[in-house]
């Protein structure tokens, strides 16, 4: 034998476009609005494998309904859906400026994202609970929880229900079934399928909704996650945002050789499917039928996002560094709350007037409710929680050496 | 009762009480764990209350998290604590701090029990004791039990606890009091006054030390294992030392402590754990702070050495009764 062996060479794949380069998704595959039909709740998970490698659409590009995914929501609703996108993408603006302005040290705002949390919020019920990550406020827009609470958190100030201990942004209210972000990556999937198996064992009817990133696909957590959920047949919805960017890391990098991160779920026997993250529509009518599948007992369901990240990953990123000004506006799924506007207005049930007139309502609410959180402080004015508050929950009880060193400390 | 039966035990009257508490960790159902820790839970209390888990600690501790922050308390086992490590990230940056990041919005009550030490020639894999870190961690608490009736006390406390305990149970001292030697024949728990548990609910508190052996010339900190260690080197070398088993490493029973150091006035410290930066470096400094001027000699440790426990010299990297007793009896010439 003389075979004649080659050096080997390692594979490091890039993603289409660098900044300089003109975005090209020509070979992104998008199947039409109500191409992909809506499957009864029950279905098995090999009965849908192709369901992981299309993409679920509602509305077409004249912003009609299409399909066997359309018809779920009434005018109000959809009103109301673009009213919370409208609301998170104030509140997105005015507090990244804050950041820039010295009042806060850190940010992450949603651009381009807001339909996939505010419209999941609504396909829960008061009692389930959602494991977010950090791009996921709507989740809290969507059902209402006090945005100068939100704000309070992010300035630190003294009315910031956590007293100043974690980061802004990482909000945290049971009460509005929106688990304590961690900030770690991935750790929280797997604790939101623990969660679900929690109602099962208890004999309850709750459902849990675990969140990760694309690039958090990667971690090890996301495999227990989906053994455990297959395994236990766990109620619970689990959400890949697939927002093509992971600070500076494409989707490539950790979606590795699959063509798909919903096909992931295939080699655990979960229904997977992709879902058009920029159609409210789409979004809201896939989280339903996946809470349904929880809430009767049928097992998780896994859910790919297909969407932009159109801003930077935080207020610390400068995405021009990696990739090109124009992806964003190339992004051939658009913009969500234009997606939703559209519609609306080609039912006649909304008008660029009256879209402009709520923009700016919306916006002076948010102002208002600004100028009332900065009143009580800001991390930037050092009106924050007194430092005694750090040795405080550290346990239930404080113990011996933590109540010496508040001490020691002058506190 | 031996220390797996008394484990047991505690699980049972747990369960008994309160419906919330569930038990999982690899082999831990239909079998009952390898170690048998937990066998008959499953069928007393159905499959949903005990069960088996896939083989991941991060799975495993995850889970577990989202139970407790729904309301449930698990009691989870990891197989051996060498195994905890793919779980350190859950316990670390979750299990330790969602109390204080919420704002005890979501809370964390949890067990994770896990068979810890060697002298069962379990190799570098089977016989870390992994304590220090763990103690290193704001928000946890750290349990380790030296015989029968501490274990089912300390296991009620901990199950009764409102934060994540570690539960390191040092697994030499599971079937038999270990008296120090490796070489010479065991006593049964069933001839050990601490082998008879008693009955029913009784708890023993966390961060109470106990003093095991009066003694007025040296005080010897041990934990676990050590403390029988500690025990036969006095016993042998005639030290007149008073040996103090802490039983909860965190929080830590500093009163007790001193309050031997500054009788005693000199201190030996012992634990089977690796030397650098083990809790024992912990222990050393308080004593120090506390302690200085009641001091007649250096503090000496007696650890494992910083090496990976070993097969086949087991023992000789095992701080036994004689590496012990020349403590003791250097630390009486000063």
């Amino acid at each position: 034998m003389s075979e004649e062996l080659r050096p080997l060479s390692l594979n490091v794949p890039e993603p289409g476009c660098r900044p300089g380069d003109t975005p090209d998704f020509s070979d992104f595959e998008i199947p039409r609005a109500g191409e992909v039909l809506r499957p009864p709740v029950d279905v098995a998970a090999d009965d849908i494998r192709d369901m992981a490698f299309s993409i679920v659409r509602v509305l077409n590009k004249e912003g009609q309904a299409i399909g066997e995914w359309a018809g779920a929501m009434t005018p109000d609703e959809l009103r109301t859906g673009l009213r919370h996108m409208l609301t998170l993408r104030a509140f997105d603006k005015r507090m990244l400026m804050a950041q820039r302005q010295g009042k806060t040290s850190f940010y992450m705002q949603h651009l381009g994202e807001e339909a996939i949390s505010c419209a999941f919020a609504r396909a829960l019920r008061p009692g389930d609970m959602n494991f977010p990550t950090y791009r996921q406020a709507g989740l809290l827009v969507a059902v209402d929880y006090p945005m100068l609470t939100m704000m309070n958190q992010i300035y630190s100030n003294a009315d910031d229900p956590l007293h100043g201990r974690q980061l802004p942004i990482m909000y945290t209210s049971k009460e509005h079934g929106f688990f304590s972000i961690s900030g770690n990556l991935g750790t929280q999937f797997v604790q939101s399928v623990g969660w679900a198996m929690a109602s099962a064992i208890s004999g309850d009817t709750k459902i849990a909704a675990g969140w990760i990133g694309d690039g958090s696909t990667a971690e090890s957590d996301f495999h227990a996650a989906m053994v455990f959920a297959s395994t236990y047949k766990a109620p619970v919805v689990l959400n890949i945002v697939n927002n093509q960017w992971a600070i500076s890391t494409f989707q490539g990098i950790a979606r590795g050789g699959v063509g798909t991160f919903a096909a992931r779920g295939h080699g655990f026997g979960i229904p997977s499917l992709r879902v058009d993250g920029n159609d409210y529509l789409a979004v809201h009518a896939v989280a339903k039928w996946a809470a349904e599948r929880a809430r009767r007992g049928l097992g998780p369901t896994l859910i790919e996002y297909v969407t932009y990240r159109a801003g930077g990953h935080s207020s610390s990123d400068d995405p021009s560094a990696y990739r090109s000004g124009e992806e964003a506006s190339a992004w051939p799924l658009g913009d969500p709350i234009k997606r939703l506007k559209q519609h609306l207005i080609a039912i006649g049930e909304w008008s660029e007037e009256r879209h402009t007139q709520a923009e700016a309502e919306i916006m002076d609410e948010v102002i208002a409710t600004q100028k009332q959180a900065e009143s009580i402080g800001t991390l930037g004015d050092g009106k924050v929680p007194s430092p005694r508050d750090m040795f405080e929950g550290v346990y239930e009880t404080m113990p011996p050496h933590l109540v010496r060193q508040r001490q020691q400390a002058g506190y | 009762m031996t220390m797996i039966e008394a484990i047991r035990d505690a699980h049972d009257v747990a369960m008994a009480a309160d419906d919330r508490v569930v038990v999982f960790g690899e082999d831990v159902g239909f079998f009952g764990g390898v170690f048998r820790c937990t066998a008959g839970l499953q069928e007393k209390y159905g499959k949903s209350r005990c069960f088996d888990a896939p083989i991941n600690e991060s799975g495993i501790v995850g889970t577990a998290i989202g139970m407790a922050a729904y309301g449930l308390k698990p009691v989870i086992e990891i197989q051996f604590a060498d195994y905890v490590y793919p779980a350190y990230d859950q316990i670390v940056s979750e299990a330790a701090r969602l109390r204080h990041r919420s704002n005890a919005d979501f809370t964390c009550p949890l067990v994770i029990r896990m068979p810890t030490g060697g002298g069962i020639f379990g190799g570098q894999t089977h016989s870390q004791s992994p304590e220090a870190l763990f103690t290193h961690v704001s928000g946890l608490k750290v349990v380790m039990p030296s015989n029968p009736a501490d274990a089912k006390g300390l296991l009620l406390a901990s199950i009764a606890d409102p934060d994540p305990v570690i539960f390191l149970e040092p697994k030499r001292l599971y079937n038999g009091p270990f008296d120090g030697h490796h070489d010479k024949p065991l006593t049964t728990w069933k001839k050990h006054a601490e082998g008879d548990v008693p009955e029913g609910d009784e708890i023993v508190p966390l961060g109470k030390a106990k003093v095991t052996r009066k003694g007025a010339d040296v005080t010897v900190l041990a934990y676990g294992t050590m403390v029988y260690v500690a025990e036969a080197a006095a016993k042998e070398t005639g030290v007149d030392a008073e040996v103090i088993d802490l039983r909860t490493l965190m929080p830590l029973d500093l009163e007790t402590i001193t309050a031997s150091v500054q009788k005693t006035g000199r201190c030996v410290i012992v634990h089977e754990a690796t030397r650098t930066c083990g809790f024992g470096a912990e222990l050393l400094s308080l004593v120090q702070e506390e302690c200085f001027y009641h001091l007649e000699a250096p503090i000496i440790r007696v650890t494992g050495w910083d090496t990976p426990y070993p097969h086949a010299q087991e023992w000789q990297y095992f701080p036994g009764p004689a590496r012990v007793g020349e403590a003791l009896n250097t630390v009486m010439e000063d």
